[in-house]
């Protein structure tokens, strides 16, 4: 394939000596300028979130992230608790659908037969194309109502009653709050992951699987420690993907979370996300220092979610080119 | 002795198949709770929103708040006005940058640090990229407009166009590309009419992911676009939009505003649930 490519460039060399350079050299220029331009663009967006997101630093300083305080009207700012919410929800997602995709990703590649498996991977592709409004709209009339009445006493009565992890299922039951978002975020990563695991999972080789049949493994123990192991760093490049995705959804978040700005230490409490505030509140904010608060609210969802997809994207990029030198 | 060692390998035997079954159901039961889950979503879709969709609601625009009836026009042309000035925006963007990046992503540094910026792009925040219009347009002109929201959706669409020019021109066998050279194509001629041509199908996949993608996105429209109660198709304005309609309807107190809100979520999940199908027919037939 190199070699192949050495005498494309070698022929590409003659023909650009012996015909025309230009049209060639603009073609080039034009390509290039486009390619530049998506790179400007993700430039300007990190230098205008900074430069919108100045007063509100200037103002609270670095501590801004710290502060717990988020008071429109007294002009108070602190992202301590859009933060915490951010992260809690996600991580219960993560919790959900990293079990989950893990299942759906092994049944698609070992246990379905043929026949299903185009169907069946369609259909958990289209979960990842159904709107994010549609699943707040979902949880906010359908989903929430049903964890009100039936999940969160369940959780109540039986976990609720465990010491120290008990304090996470007190207080009332008002269907909507931080479980309620984390498990509709998992709903919507668990098509991302699920894909990604499958992927990585098809690229085990085919030797190492039926060696570990010959010895007399079972499937699942093919699957839990020869397959899982072999592509594990692509599997964490998935869940890190999830991560990302559910770090900045919005829409589902905003039906389902509550939007208050406290913090619990129950999950069945109403809670607030980055995201969610800066849906609730930008189009309403008046002051400088409001609108200056959300964009550095903004701000730092961009660069946690800039770092878990550009750690994931190296992650998953290894495991390509590890399959590349075998 | 013999007989004590056949039993205990009789009970590792035992553990390791209940093991095996044990994870094996857990797999099924993992997939049927997706597919349950897809189920329920779409099912509560058509029992609440079937009732909503008539005539009157692609005819009628939104109604004032405590008014009877209404209908979805007036956000049903805003939202295919914005979509369509989007993938206007975006679509030779994004080819001409996918162009680049199968071309001349080998050689150059730059290329991959565009495309390992791309692939990150996909998955980042919409409701940041509303931030980014907001501050360098929408604060700039001080007014919110289709214009705006037009951006804002474009935004997120590149990427998408980007990604899959660029997949789908990598599929291209180089023997096409060799024999175009051989005949003595220069490179642009073989980039463009060869390798972008074969692949037209693929590239237009990608134009329909990104629409799909974009006609349900509502974060970057709230306060771009915003919202507008009345019939308008002028873009300076702000205009109204079905995704930030059915936010707004969802959450209203008025049950007509709900129902509505109902019938335009119906419409556009499966709008864009049945612009993925094809999008997927479509890439069946070109790696074929």
């Amino acid at each position: 394939m190199s070699e192949n490519n050495t005498h494309m460039e070698a022929a590409l060399q003659m023909n650009r000596s012996t015909s025309s350079k230009l049209p060639d050299f603009i073609f080039h220029k034009i390509t290039f300028s486009f390619a530049l331009l998506v790179l400007l663009v993700l430039a300007g967006i990190i230098v205008s979130l900074i430069i919108s997101a100045w007063p509100a630093f200037e103002h609270f300083g670095p501590g801004f992230i710290t502060r717990v305080e988020w008071d429109p009207i007294n002009n108070e700012y602190g992202a301590l608790i859009a933060i915490a919410g951010t992260l809690i929800t996600s991580f219960i997602a993560l919790l959900i659908a990293f079990p989950v995709s893990f299942g759906i990703a092994l049944f698609l590649t070992e246990i379905c037969p043929n026949w299903l498996k185009r169907p069946l991977g369609t259909s958990v592709e289209l979960l990842a194309g159904v709107p994010s409004i549609i699943y707040g709209m979902w949880g906010m009339f359908v989903f929430a109502p049903f964890m009100s009445d039936h999940i969160q006493p369940l959780l109540q009565n039986t976990l609720g009653n465990v010491p120290v992890i008990g304090e996470l299922f007190q207080g009332p039951m008002m269907g909507i709050g931080m479980l309620t978002a984390g498990i509709i975020l998992s709903i919507m990563i668990i098509p991302f992951i699920a894909a990604v695991m499958r992927d990585v999972f098809e690229t085990c080789p085919a030797v190492l699987k039926e060696s570990a049949y010959a010895i007399g493994c079972t499937k699942w123990e093919v699957m839990r420690k020869i397959v899982l192991p072999y592509t594990r760093i692509g599997v964490v490049g998935g869940v890190m993907l999830g991560l990302g995705r559910a770090l900045g959804e919005t829409m589902a978040i905003t039906f389902v979370i509550g939007n208050a700005h406290k913090l619990s230490w129950s999950l069945f409490a109403a809670g607030n996300s980055i995201a969610s505030t800066l849906a609730n509140e930008f189009a309403e904010a008046d002051s400088t220092l409001h609108i200056s608060s959300l964009f550095a609210l903004g701000l730092i969802l961009f660069v946690i979610t800039f770092i878990v997809l550009a750690a994931a994207k190296v992650m998953l990029s290894r495991m390509s080119q590890g399959e590349g030198s075998k | 002795m013999s007989q004590n060692l056949e039993i205990s390998n009789n009970d590792i035997y035992t553990r390791r198949l209940w093991q095996h079954r044990v994870g094996i159901s857990l797999s099924v039961f993992a997939m049927a709770t997706g597919i349950f889950f897809l189920l329920w979503i779409l099912s509560v879709l058509v029992i609440n929103g079937l009732g909503a969709i008539d005539l009157a609601i692609f005819t009628n625009t939104t109604p004032a708040p405590g008014s009877e009836g209404g209908g979805l026009f007036n956000p049903i042309v805003g939202s295919l006005l914005m979509v369509g000035v989007a993938i206007f925006i975006s679509t030779p963007i994004g080819i001409f940058a996918g162009v680049y990046l199968a071309e001349y992503g080998e050689e150059s540094r730059f290329a991959q640090i565009t495309r390992f910026v791309t692939d990150v792009m996909l998955s980042a925040p919409s409701i940041v990229l509303g931030l980014f219009v907001y501050a360098l347009y929408v604060a700039q002109v001080r007014h919110f407009s289709g214009w705006a929201g037009s951006f804002a959706i474009a935004l997120i669409a590149i990427p998408v166009v980007v990604r899959t020019t660029d997949n789908m021109l990598g599929l291209v066998p180089s023997s096409l590309r060799e024999a175009a050279f051989a005949l003595g194509a220069p490179r642009w001629k073989v980039a463009t009419m060869v390798r972008l041509r074969a692949v037209k199908a693929g590239v237009l996949t990608g134009i329909l992911l990104a629409v799909a993608r974009i006609s349900g996105e509502t974060a970057p429209l709230l306060f771009t676009a915003l919202n507008n109660q009345f019939y308008s198709s002028d873009m300076n304005a702000p205009m109204a939009n079905l995704p930030v309609v059915i936010f707004q309807f969802a959450m209203s107190p008025y049950d007509n505003w709900r129902e509505l809100a109902w019938g335009g979520a119906l419409i556009i999940t499966f709008s864009v649930l049945g612009l993925n199908i094809l999008s997927r027919i479509l890439v069946k037939t070109t790696k074929n």
